[in-house]
């Protein structure tokens, strides 16, 4: 009896699930479409549609396929990856404020790109694709770095310690990054620091085609061990009983999680935030199984970028503000609001 | 004050005057006089244009305009070495006082906000208001701090475990994130980004007599308002039990203090942008030499915080020639290992 009457709460459940996904789907098209009139240029939301399906005029056509949707496509993209490095990194920490750019991954990724481009300061074909490689190579390494210095014998790791070496580890990068801002050009120094304040705006399909491998390759797999998600939240003891072999699923999914964050910064730059705000309110939305609340919090997340580099296009038309900028707005209070709320 | 003194207390300043060394305070005292006034002089006369020391002692003592050399020591090289002094002492104060009175070992005024207050202040004075008087501008930076450090403690107090010294990093941490994407958005929006580039990366070089002038009336003030009240905080560091059972108005200490930490990051701020990490070094610093009385702990961080700030800016004038590197950058390469040293401690001890 009572099995059943779990099954048709489960079934509930599941369509009240699907139902906000498609929200969050519906959101996502009407912002792009909106997104797609935003500009320089007004387009009509039909003429939008009509370029779409190959019905434009040229001018039309290089405004949406050149200039417009590549920069859309990046930030839903970013916006996902981003998000899912969160969930996955507040699930194996137990940590509610974890976030790869709080806890500085961001920063070291930022580090790496910064780097190649002040010392190979050429701008071709190639570093596009390498890019979001130096990024995962920065942000694996930043990663290794705070989990050794917050790591204590006896104690291990303590999600409060893990944040505080993760904040310091960040303006540690950060002041580097202002030293080596000063050996730039500066056109290259105009690239770096509208790149840093997270802007997509020199982006374009070569972007989108170094950027999509990561996600393609890291979304199944992590979407893959949703379930060992599911175990790792009940608590170690829990999970050992179960058969989950912890530390090694673990490092996998962390791996995973650095490379998303890594791979995103490489393209977008400095966005935070997202990857703290999105999987917590998917929490509040579908609950903590992460079969739900894995796709859930992507599209949160591709949602939040897009509206806010949309935004951060439109208020102040012809220039612009970075989204990372209007996401911080947004996303700061919220992690107060955690921070408020949260118990130690 | 003396009536109401119970066993325990007696016990906790005892262990306080043990643990309290005047002769070394003496001794540190004298010899961060002595090495900042050696610094400040080697300051002065290196440079683009490198100026002997005994030129620099007769440019004070018999200063003639005629002299090329003079004048750029009066003009230049002075208001600087002074701007970076001044701004070292106020940082460093400000912590001691933040860290006695909240008895959080992580308390610093780049960590709580108070700086990404004032600079955010300071973006939307240039953005709004253009060619506002220097004195307005530094009384707005003062509120800037006092915005910045309300919230912090705000959402600190807010919060179920109340006000533990991760969480009011943390708060800052994000405080600083929110006012910083403000303030350079405003900067954006507004087209200022250029005007306030040099308070973001920290640096004294636009320091002039002007200013000098207008903000050293204010932290002198300050400084002297903190030794008078340093006695109290020495007993608020022992908790705030303990201060009231010795008779404290533990209200009128702790606004006072707030007010001093204010006009003094504010002013600094004001100065050299949000550069972070002296007011946490210099204050453990010294109360690793001195012990834990407040007395010294305050007069020697007004001598060694302004040594800080000064061997900083001259690294960072002759580091990368002509290049100058951001002093913020400078010290948070020795504030970060710090802080993380401390953070790895647990932030109990105090």
């Amino acid at each position: 009896m009572s099995n059943h009457l779990l099954t048709i709460n489960q079934l509930k459940v599941r369509k009240k699930n699907f139902l906000i996904i498609g929200t969050l789907i519906v959101l996502i098209v009407a912002t792009f479409v909106f997104s797609m009139n935003t500009g320089v240029i007004k387009l009509t939301p039909m003429e939008v549609i009509r370029t779409l399906f190959g019905l434009g005029d040229a001018q039309q056509q290089l405004i949406l396929f050149q200039f417009r949707l590549p920069r859309i496509v990046i930030g839903v993209l970013v916006g996902m990856g981003l998000a899912i490095a969160g969930a996955v990194l507040q699930g194996i920490s137990k940590n509610a404020l974890a976030d790869p750019g709080i806890l500085g991954i961001n920063a070291g990724a930022g580090l790496a790109v910064m780097l190649y481009i002040s010392f190979f300061p050429s701008t071709k074909l190639a570093p596009v694709y390498l890019l979001p490689v130096l990024a995962f190579a920065g942000a694996g390494l930043t990663a290794v770095v705070i989990y050794t210095l917050s790591y204590k014998r006896h104690e291990g790791i303590t999600p409060m310690r893990l944040i505080l070496t993760g904040v310091a580890v960040a303006a540690g990068i950060s002041s580097a990054m202002i030293v080596l801002t000063l050996r730039l050009t500066p056109a290259n120094y105009q690239f770096v620091a509208t790149w840093l304040a997270g802007s997509i705006w020199g982006s374009n399909w070569r972007f989108v085609l170094s950027l999509l491998p990561w996600l393609i390759f890291l979304l199944p797999f992590i979407y893959a061990k949703s379930r060992v998600l599911n175990i790792l939240n009940l608590g170690e003891i829990t999970s050992i009983g179960l058969g989950a072999s912890i530390e090694k699923e673990r490092r996998w999914l962390l791996a995973a999680s650095v490379g998303l964050a890594g791979a995103s910064v490489s393209v977008s730059g400095g966005i935070g935030f997202v990857g703290l705000v999105a999987p917590h309110l998917a929490r509040q939305l579908v609950g903590a199984n992460h079969q739900f609340l894995l796709p859930t919090a992507a599209l949160l997340g591709g949602f939040f970028v897009l509206l806010a580099d949309t935004i951060g296009r439109s208020i102040i038309a012809p220039s612009e503000i970075p989204a990372g900028i209007v996401v911080a707005v947004f996303g700061a209070p919220y992690f107060l609001y955690l921070l408020a709320r949260l118990k130690e | 004050m003396t009536a109401s003194t119970g066993v325990g207390e007696l016990s906790d300043i005892a262990e306080l005057q043990k643990r309290t060394h005047p002769i070394r305070g003496v001794v540190a005292l004298i010899l961060g006089v002595i090495a900042l006034i050696f610094t400040i002089g080697l300051a002065i006369s290196l440079g683009a244009a490198d100026i002997s020391l005994g030129t620099v002692w007769t440019a004070i003592t018999q200063f003639s305009p005629q002299l090329t050399t003079h004048q750029i020591i009066h003009d230049i090289r002075l208001p600087r070495v002074l701007g970076a002094a001044l701004v070292g002492a106020s940082f460093a104060v400000a912590g001691a006082i933040m860290q006695g009175m909240t008895r959080n070992p992580l308390a610093d005024s780049g960590l709580l906000g108070l700086n990404a207050g004032a600079a955010f202040m300071l973006a939307v004075c240039f953005a709004f208001f253009p060619g506002m008087p220097y004195l307005l501008l530094i009384v707005l930076s003062f509120v800037g701090a006092a915005l910045g450090v309300a919230i912090v403690f705000g959402v600190g107090s807010l919060s179920k475990g109340g006000l533990t010294p991760m969480r009011l990093v943390l708060a800052g941490a994000a405080v600083s994130a929110l006012l910083g994407a403000l303030g350079e958005g405003i900067a954006l929006y507004y087209r200022v980004g250029q005007d306030l580039a040099f308070w973001y990366a920290g640096g004294v070089s636009g320091t002039n007599w002007g200013h000098l002038k207008i903000l050293s009336p204010w932290i002198v003030i300050a400084i002297i308002g903190a030794l008078i009240l340093s006695r109290s905080i020495t007993l608020l560091s022992l908790g705030e039990e303990i201060a009231i059972g010795l008779g404290q108005r533990t209200v009128v200490v702790k606004v006072w203090g707030m007010v001093i930490v204010l006009i003094l990051a504010g002013a600094a701020v004001s100065v050299v942008g949000a550069v972070g990490f002296v007011g946490l070094i210099v204050p453990h610093f010294t109360r690793y030499i001195v012990g834990h009385d407040y007395r010294w702990i305050i007069s020697c961080s007004v001598v060694y915080g302004a040594l800080l700030v000064v061997l900083a800016d001259l690294v960072a004038r002759i580091i990368n020639p002509p290049y100058e590197t951001p002093i913020g950058a400078l010290i948070a390469f020795i504030g970060v290992p710090f802080f993380l040293y401390l953070a790895r401690k647990g932030g109990k001890e105090l």
